[in-house]
């Protein structure tokens, strides 16, 4: 635990040191904030002392964020070989993969924790379900964990990191929408599994503050599973020439 | 800390970079990997810390096994690996205190140990510099201190003067051969004269395989096999001093040097020495030897007799 956390600090350090942070969350803010306060089907108009409308922003702003943050994990320490110094340090591969994702998930969770005076404003505006609240929050934190652990996978496949970017997005994007499209073309088991695997079921359930084990295990498992891939490919070089 | 590497076979694809090598290092020895480029010498330094997991074979650190236990084994060892990867978005202290975390120095002995490496490696002016903005050589050095932070009992180097001016690379020599007096080191180099400087053993690498095992003297010597010496006679009378050379029991060949007159390179029959009989041939003939001396192979020879 303590060898992922060293990294978590350093991977964090270096986000903040190269920009990327405070550009992330600059940004995020901004197309949020825009959506929320300001424009189309925002707060005022829809009337309704709710974060929904955040919440619905969010689930499309982060699935583009959230691969611009993941690309250069493991791409850059292959490209530039500095995973060998890594790999030969006392750091086993999930180490290294577990520290690489739970700083991508704290800085996603520092961009979260910067909305909340979104939520204090929304105090002042009328009687707020914190419940709801809570759980959008929970929602967004379970769906960030996902697509980094499926952006950390798409990073140890390439050592460009466009390519990772663009591999993450086209992986997220099954999760994010096609299964749902394809789930409404098809009928019967095929239907429920398609349906099952789409995100935005399990997100809307939870953002509405319903705790679902089956939310629970959607999103845990897809978060383990894009680890465990990522940890595959990373240990790849002891089998691979 | 001994090293002992058995049967290590590494496959990529269908070549193997690394057939069927064994090998024993001993606490305190200093062994330089000679080899041409694709010989396998980095291959066997990333088995060996545990970069890569061997196709076949095994690797003992004393009692722990890397394939078993290669925590154990990698915070033994400092590597510093090919053309010297580093996260040049840190700072140099920074950076050293990650990797002293990451090797499991203890929180009290971190600030110690950092600014031991950063006064070992001169790097006291540039301590605060971010890493890219360090020159090749400075950038070497910090390879270097991250390879000894955790004060391992092995260091592994792989070409560690490359990219150096020839002072560093003095430098850098004296600092190994001081590590060498309590450390197991292992070096590679394409630096022929640096090998032979640093090193108490030489393992010549080819095509993936070990080709010569020994101390420089040794390797020379097994190359060497027959006698080489090159003289100066002064012969007044005009003599045929090649005639009469050739005519002793243990010569074998007799050449004169070109441009160099009266100068020979005479090579002697195996296991013979032609000294004396050319000492008492010219106090019998009245000619001066003006200088005899033994021509020894260098490992430049050596290298290229083996490699080619």
């Amino acid at each position: 635990m303590k060898s992922i956390w060293i990294i978590t600090k350093r991977e964090i350090a270096s986000y903040f040191d190269s920009l990327i942070a405070y550009v992330m969350i600059v940004l995020f803010l901004g197309f949020s904030g825009f959506f929320t306060w300001l424009f189309g089907n925002h707060i005022f108009m829809i009337n309704q002392a709710s974060l929904q409308v955040f919440f619905s922003i969010s689930y499309w702003t982060l699935f583009f964020f959230i691969p611009a943050i993941t690309m250069r994990s493991l791409a850059e320490e292959t490209r530039s070989g500095t995973i060998e110094l890594l790999s030969t340090k006392a750091v086993s591969d999930p180490q290294i993969v577990s520290g690489k994702f739970l700083s991508c998930l704290l800085l996603v969770i520092v961009a979260l924790g910067c909305t909340l005076p979104y939520y204090l404003t929304l105090l002042f505006l009328g009687k707020v379900d914190h419940g709801a609240v809570m759980g959008g929050y929970f929602g967004l934190v379970l769906l960030s964990a996902a697509y980094i652990s499926i952006g950390i996978f798409a990073s140890s496949l390439s050592n460009n990191q466009v390519v990772a970017f663009l591999l993450a997005l086209t992986i997220g994007i099954f999760f994010h929408v096609l299964f749902d499209v394809m789930a409404a073309s098809f009928t019967g088991v095929m239907g429920e599994i398609l349906n099952y695997l789409s995100a935005r079921a399990h997100f809307e359930s939870i953002s509405r503050g319903v705790l679902d084990s089956r939310d629970l295990i959607y999103f845990f498992s897809l978060a383990g599973m894009g680890l465990l891939l990522s940890q595959t490919m990373l240990s790849r070089r002891n089998w691979q020439g | 800390m001994a090293i002992v590497v058995e049967n290590l076979t590494k496959l990529y694809g269908s070549q193997k970079a690394v057939d069927n090598i064994s090998f024993e290092i001993k606490t305190g020895e200093v062994v330089g990997f000679l080899g041409p480029n694709g010989a396998g010498k980095s291959t066997t330094m990333k088995m060996i810390t545990c970069y890569m997991a061997p196709s076949q074979g095994s690797i003992r650190l004393d009692r722990f096994n890397a394939s078993e236990q290669p925590e154990e084994i990698k915070k033994r060892i400092g590597y510093l690996p090919e053309n010297n990867p580093l996260y040049t978005d840190m700072a140099i202290v920074d950076y050293l205190k990650f990797c002293a975390e990451l090797q499991g120095v203890e929180k009290e002995q971190l600030s110690q140990r950092i600014r031991a490496m950063i006064e070992l490696c001169g790097l006291t002016r540039e301590r605060y510099k971010k890493i890219h903005a360090l020159s090749k050589g400075y950038r070497q050095r910090v390879g270097l201190a991250q390879a000894m932070i955790h004060d391992p009992e092995i260091l592994i180097l792989d070409e560690p003067t490359t990219g150096l001016d020839p002072n560093q690379r003095i430098e850098i020599r004296k600092l190994i051969k001081e590590l060498g007096k309590e450390k197991t080191v292992i070096l590679s180099s394409h630096i022929l004269p640096e090998v032979e400087a640093t090193c108490d053993r030489i393992l010549i690498i080819n095509r993936g395989q070990i080709v010569a095992d020994g101390s420089a003297v040794t390797l020379r010597q097994q190359a060497q096999g027959q006698e080489l010496l090159e003289l100066n006679i002064e012969a007044s009378n005009g003599a045929d001093v090649r005639a009469a050379l050739l005519d002793l029991a243990p010569v074998e060949t007799v050449q004169p040097v070109e441009d160099k007159q009266g100068f020979f390179r005479l090579q002697s029959k195996p296991d013979t020495s032609s000294r004396k009989a050319i000492f008492d041939l010219c106090v019998e003939k009245q000619w001066y030897l003006m200088e005899m001396r033994g021509i020894e192979t260098r490992l430049e020879d050596v290298f290229r007799e083996l490699t080619n």
